[in-house]
C-alpha cells in the first residue's frame, strides 16, 4: 500500500480538479503533522471523552442473541454518542484540525443528516461558521435532522440538481470548496473523497474497532468472530473493521442498501453491482453505466444513497478480506422494527441494514461464537418515514 | 507535428492571440453541435474544444452542468462524439479538443479512448479532475497515439505552477479564478502576478479560461497571455435558442475574435 499517495491496492488516488489540489495537499500535511501530536491527541481525546460520551458502550444483546438461537450477539452502541451516531469522532478530528490550520469557515455534505449535524454541531462549539449541503430529497426525508442543524447555528443548502440526494450535496459541496478555498474546511463525512480524506476519517474512526477489541477483550477474554456494519461511503464500517483486519479468525461484514432489490435497478448495492471507476476524487467501486455515467440510486436509507463506497473498502472487497451483502428496504425496515421491539433499542435506518444482515448470518453462527453489530447511530430521525413506509401517518398536518 | 502546435505555432509566428471556445456535444443534438464547431471556425475560432457530458460535471457552473445533463437526457455518449469528430474532419483541419471527467476515458478503456482519439481526429484532452499528481493515469497512451493532455493551473496552485508549466504540452490552460466554470463580472486574481509566475517555466503558449463572457473581458484577459478561452457564454447561447443558435454563436465568436486583435 503506497499511503504517501493514497493509494488501497488499486483504488484511492486524488483525482480532483487543479483549484483544489492545492488545499488537499495543504490538508494532508497538516494531518501529516498534526496525527501523531501529542497535543492534539489529548485534545482529540478529552472531547470524545468529555463531549461525545466515549467510550460507547459493547452491550450484549441477550434477548436477540436467544431469539436467534445463534451466536452471542454485541451492539456496539455508537447511537448513544452525542448527536446520535459514529459521525461525531470524525467531526471532532477533522474541526480540531481545522482550527489548527486557521480555517474560520467550515462545509459539509450530508444525506441522512447525521454528518450535517455532528458537523453543526461541533462547529457551535468551536464558533465557526458552518454551510450544510443537503440534496432536496434528504432534506424532504429527514426535516427533523434539518432543523436541528439550524437550531445549531449551521445553514443549510438545498441542492436541487441531478438526483438531489447526497452525491449531488458533494458535487455542490466540491464546487463551494473550490469557490472559497482559502477561509473554507471541507469536512467530508465518509472515508470517501480525494486523499487524505478516506485515511483521515478512517483514522478517526478507528476508535470504534479499538474499543470494541478492549471492551470484549475484558467482557469475554477473545475476539469476536465476526463483525457487522452497513456501508453507504463506508465510514462507521470502516471505524469498526480496521483494528480487526490483521485478525483473519474475525469475519468482517458489510451491508449495502439494496433498495427495492439489487436486481430492480432501484439500489445502491456498489459491492455487488458497481464496477471500477474514478468519481469524487477517487478511484474505486461506483454504479454507473458503460460510459461511465454515474447511475442514479435508491434506498430507503439516505445515508446508503450513494453510488460508490470508499476505496479502502472497494480494496478489502477485491481481496476478499471482507463480504459486502445486499439488504432490501423491507427487510432493514423489518429489522428496524425487530432491534426496537426485542432489545428496547431504535436504530437509524442505516444501522437497521447491519441488523437485517445479522438476522440473516447468527442463527448460522454457533452459540460459543461472538458476532458484533456496529450501530452506527439511533433511530428518532427515521420514526416518520418508517411510519409512512408502513402507511400510517403520525403527524398532525 | 500535432494540430494544436501547428496552430499556435502559425498564431505566434503572427503575432495573434488564440480564441478557444467550447461547445457542450449534443445540446440541443449533434447535428447542431457539429454545425457549431464548424461555424464557430469559420468565424474565428483557432481552436475548438467538444465538452463529452458527465452526469456529475464537479468542475462546473450552472451553465455547463445544465448544459450536460439536457443532452444527457437524450442519450449522447461517447461513440457518437467520435462518430461527429469524425464528420468534422472531413470539413476542416484545425484543432479539436475533448473536454471531459476521467471517469468517461477510464471506463471507456483508457488505451482504446486515445486510439479512437487518434483514429478519428480528437487532438488533445483536457480532463479537470486529473490532476498533476495523477497524469500517468493517461499520459502513456495518449503519447503512443499522438494526443495531447492539456494540463491546467489554477491562482491556488502557487509552488506547483512551475512543475506543471515546465511539463505542459500543447498549451497551458490557466484557469483565471478559484472557483468553477461560469461568466464572471469581475475577477480577484492579480493577474500580473499569476503570469509572471507562469511565464518562468511555461514553454508553451498560456491560454487563460474561466470566467470570460464578452469581447471587452476577452481583450483584457488576452493581454496577459497567448490566448483566451471562452466557454459558458457559448453555451448559454445555445440554452436559450437551441436549434436556433448558430448564427448567433457565429456573431459571438466573430466578436470576441475581433476583440483579441
Amino acid at each position: 500500500m503506497n499511503e504517501k499517495k493514497g493509494r488501497f491496492g488499486d483504488f484511492g488516488g486524488q483525482y480532483v480538479p487543479e483549484t483544489v489540489m492545492n488545499a488537499v495537499n495543504e490538508l494532508d500535511a497538516a494531518y501529516e503533522k498534526y496525527k501523531n501530536d501529542p497535543d492534539f491527541i489529548t485534545e482529540l481525546k478529552r472531547y470524545y471523552r468529555d463531549y461525545a460520551g466515549r467510550p460507547s458502550m459493547l452491550y450484549y444483546a441477550e434477548k436477540m442473541s436467544s431469539d436467534l438461537g445463534g451466536a452471542k450477539i454485541y451492539l456496539k452502541r455508537e447511537d448513544l454518542n452525542h448527536t446520535g451516531s459514529h459521525k461525531i469522532n470524525n467531526v471532532l478530528g477533522q474541526i480540531l484540525l481545522a482550527k489548527r490550520m486557521g480555517k474560520t469557515r467550515v462545509i459539509a455534505e450530508t444525506g441522512a443528516g447525521q454528518h450535517g449535524v455532528a458537523t453543526a454541531t461541533v462547529c457551535a462549539l468551536f464558533g465557526m461558521e458552518c454551510q450544510i449541503y443537503m440534496g432536496a430529497e434528504d432534506i424532504e426525508r429527514q426535516s427533523l435532522n434539518v432543523y436541528r442543524m439550524e437550531l445549531l447555528g449551521a445553514s443549510v443548502i438545498s441542492v436541487s440538481e441531478g438526483t438531489s440526494t447526497l452525491k449531488d450535496a458533494i458535487n455542490a459541496a466540491m464546487r463551494d470548496w473550490a469557490e472559497n478555498i482559502s477561509t473554507t474546511f471541507y469536512c467530508i463525512g465518509s472515508v470517501m473523497g480525494p486523499h487524505p480524506y478516506p485515511a483521515m476519517v478512517r483514522d478517526f474512526q478507528k476508535i470504534i474497532s479499538e474499543e470494541i477489541r478492549a471492551q470484549l477483550i475484558e467482557k469475554e477474554g477473545r475476539l469476536p468472530d465476526c463483525i457487522v456494519a452497513c456501508v453507504g461511503g463506508g465510514s462507521n464500517a470502516m471505524g469498526a473493521f480496521y483494528d480487526f483486519i490483521g485478525d483473519e479468525s474475525v469475519r468482517l461484514v458489510g451491508a449495502e442498501a439494496a433498495g427495492l432489490g439489487v436486481e430492480s435497478g432501484k439500489h445502491a448495492a456498489t459491492a455487488a453491482k458497481g464496477t471500477m471507476g474514478i468519481f469524487h476524487g477517487m478511484k474505486s467501486l461506483f454504479l454507473q453505466n458503460e460510459f461511465g455515467q454515474i447511475d442514479p440510486v435508491y434506498s430507503i436509507s439516505a445515508g446508503l444513497d450513494y453510488p460508490g463506497i470508499g476505496p479502502e473498502h472497494a480494496m478489502l472487497h477485491q481481496k476478499e478480506r471482507a463480504e459486502y451483502v445486499p439488504v432490501t428496504d423491507e427487510e432493514a425496515v423489518s429489522a428496524f422494527e425487530y432491534l426496537s421491539r426485542v432489545e428496547g433499542v431504535i436504530p437509524a435506518i442505516e444501522s437497521a441494514h447491519a441488523v437485517a444482515a445479522a438476522l440473516k448470518i447468527a442463527p448460522k453462527m454457533g452459540k460459543d461464537q461472538i458476532m458484533v453489530i456496529n450501530l452506527s447511530g439511533r433511530g428518532d430521525k427515521d420514526v416518520y418515514s418508517i411510519a409512512r413506509y408502513r402507511g400510517k401517518n403520525v403527524v398532525n398536518s | 507535428m500535432n494540430r494544436i502546435e501547428k496552430t499556435l505555432g502559425e498564431l505566434k509566428a503572427k503575432g495573434e492571440k488564440a480564441l478557444i471556445t467550447f461547445v457542450t456535444a449534443g445540446d440541443p443534438d449533434l447535428e447542431i453541435t457539429e454545425k457549431l464547431v464548424l461555424e464557430m471556425f469559420e468565424k474565428g475560432s483557432d481552436i475548438v474544444e467538444i465538452g463529452v457530458p458527465f452526469s456529475d460535471p464537479v468542475a462546473e457552473g450552472k451553465v455547463i452542468q445544465e448544459a450536460s445533463l439536457r443532452s444527457l437526457a437524450h442519450g449522447t455518449n461517447l461513440t457518437e462524439i467520435f462518430g461527429i469528430v469524425e464528420n468534422l474532419r472531413q470539413k476542416t483541419d484545425k484543432p479539436i479538443l475533448l473536454m471531459m471527467y476521467v471517469n468517461t476515458i477510464f471506463r471507456f478503456g483508457t488505451e482504446r479512448f486515445f486510439k479512437l482519439c487518434r483514429e478519428n481526429g480528437v487532438d488533445g484532452v483536457i480532463v479537470p479532475d486529473l490532476p498533476f499528481e495523477e497524469r500517468d493515469e493517461i499520459r502513456s497512451f495518449a503519447d503512443d497515439n499522438g494526443v495531447i493532455p492539456i494540463s491546467l493551473v489554477a491562482p491556488t496552485s502557487h509552488q506547483r505552477i512551475e512543475n506543471i508549466a515546465s511539463d505542459a504540452r500543447g498549451f497551458l490552460y490557466c484557469v483565471s479564478s478559484t472557483g468553477v466554470t461560469g461568466t464572471r463580472s469581475n475577477f480577484s486574481t492579480d493577474f500580473d502576478e499569476f503570469f509572471d509566475e507562469i511565464k518562468k517555466s511555461c514553454k508553451v503558449p498560456a491560454m487563460v479560461g474561466f470566467g470570460i463572457s464578452n469581447p471587452d473581458q476577452a481583450a483584457k484577459m488576452g493581454s496577459y497571455c497567448d490566448g483566451v478561452i471562452v466557454g459558458s457564454a457559448i453555451v448559454d447561447i445555445v440554452g436559450t435558442l437551441g436549434r436556433d443558435s448558430v448564427e448567433k454563436v457565429g456573431e459571438f465568436v466573430r466578436s470576441l475574435k475581433e476583440a483579441l486583435k
